[in-house]
């Protein structure tokens, strides 16, 4: 059970970076930590203790393996966060190029 | 953009060939060993985003380039719901439906038609982030100029 | 394998804790691909191998595209300092993380202990699914076969995001 409170306590890091940030950069950072830690929690909650890696060796068929059905909803879920990723970042370089910083206080100020 | 130096260049002309071999391996026994379509179309793509960085490019062959991995993307999208339309036609009738021979489990050609979607997929997620790259640095170079 | 697993989320999480205070932001887009390649080391222990060498090869690629973004601008955070304001800030985080830990806590305590595979399905999942798919990915087989609009949804965003870093990154005026 240590394990799933230390995993929480990974989310909640990165929540804490989301909120008290200044640079959207580190704002960036923090949600990708928030992704890894459900990401582990995910494959934490599968995982069967003796469980063998879940693909079947025809030669001895009958074992038990690890739960499959987790690991496949993380898959989706790690490239969603890589294309999560490179919007953010597209949005991010528009910004500096417009205001010349990173800050979010300096960037509520229409200009144009 | 500018290339990097000598060395750089044919080391990356050497291993960019293997990169693009194993990420073809991973995408094709995707049913057989881990990995699959998502892995290796990632492994594509850095192989392509190596060799540019590597050598560089000017700015014209970069839109040509760009048009050319959007074209793959959307095309082979297009093809793997087309794919999956066929399970009504044949089969159980049902949408996604696996009605191609399974084989024997274990062997190359096996599973039906779980080795082309791999495939489609991969291709799909290579030219994806082949493309995001690629909007970056024309970004870049046209704020440049 | 509990205790394995739990030093190494505890490397992650001070790792984590240096890339939110970190001055230089190049170093803390490091420390952030940090974070990302120890999570493949408990994919690893967790017995998931196609998890491992997807997350490897993701964190690669974000790396590359934010260093890129991080070199070409300013590398330095120029205000360290808390104001009233900040200090506000990190009061009402700091008490909204609190009640957030006792949630999660109070939420997680029905769960068996770590090891006995909490879900019901995966017998469902697990038996006949060499006949029923062919493949003997079970993983492959659960992504493409079982839960194939999961992957079709996937594909979709992809494409999604692709369209909207093109239609971002635009400089066309117009003539």
């Amino acid at each position: 059970m240590i394990v799933y409170l230390l995993c929480f306590i990974l989310f909640l890091t990165g929540l804490y970076g989301v909120i008290t940030r200044r640079n959207l950069i580190k704002i960036a950072i923090s949600l990708s930590i928030m992704e890894f830690s459900s990401f582990l929690f995910l494959a934490l909650i599968g995982y069967v203790d003796g469980g063998v890696v879940p693909i079947v060796d025809m030669a001895d068929p009958v074992k038990t393996y690890v739960d499959p059905l987790p690991q496949a909803l993380v898959l989706t879920a790690i490239v969603i966060g890589l294309a999560t990723t490179a919007m953010l970042m597209a949005v991010i370089i528009r910004i500096y190029r417009k205001y010349g910083t990173f800050d979010i206080r300096e960037i509520n100020k229409l200009r144009g | 953009m500018k290339g990097m130096t000598i060395i750089v260049k044919k080391t990356t002309q050497l291993i960019a060939g293997i990169i693009f071999l194993y990420g073809i391996y991973i995408i094709i026994h995707g049913h057989l060993t881990p990995g699959g379509g998502f892995a290796g179309g990632v492994i594509l793509a850095g192989s392509f985003i190596l060799l540019i960085l590597a050598n560089g490019s000017d700015f014209l062959n970069l839109v040509r380039e760009e048009s050319g991995s959007t074209l793959y993307e959307n095309l082979s999208i297009l093809v793997f719901l087309l794919l999956a339309l066929t399970g009504l036609l044949a089969g159980a009738h049902v949408f996604f439906a696996n009605w191609l021979p399974h084989g024997t489990p274990g062997t190359l050609v096996s599973a039906g038609f779980l080795p082309l979607y791999n495939i489609f997929v991969g291709i799909e997620v290579a030219a994806s982030i082949l493309t995001i790259f690629l909007a970056l640095i024309i970004f870049k170079e046209e704020v440049l100029r | 394998m509990e205790l394995a697993i739990s030093i190494i989320v505890g490397f992650m999480i001070l790792g984590a804790i240096y890339a939110i205070h970190a001055k230089d932001i190049l170093s803390a887009v490091i420390t952030g691909g940090i974070v990302g390649y120890s999570l493949v080391i408990c994919f690893l222990l967790l017995k998931a191998p196609d998890l491992a060498i997807v997350q490897i090869v993701v964190e690669t690629i974000t790396l590359i595209l934010m260093v890129a973004v991080v070199l070409d601008s300013s590398r330095t955070e120029a205000y360290s300092k808390l104001d009233t304001q900040g200090w506000v800030t990190a009061g009402t985080a700091v008490l909204i993380l609190l009640i957030l830990f006792w949630f999660m806590k109070t939420a997680s305590a029905p769960l068996d202990h770590f090891g006995q595979g909490s879900l019901r399905m995966a017998d469902a999942y697990i038996n006949g699914a060499v006949e029923k798919t062919g493949s003997t990915n079970l993983v492959t087989g659960v992504v493409f076969d079982f839960r194939g609009y999961d992957t079709l949804g996937e594909a979709t965003v992809l494409v999604t995001a692709v369209l909207g870093v093109l239609t971002i990154l635009r400089i066309k005026g117009k003539k």
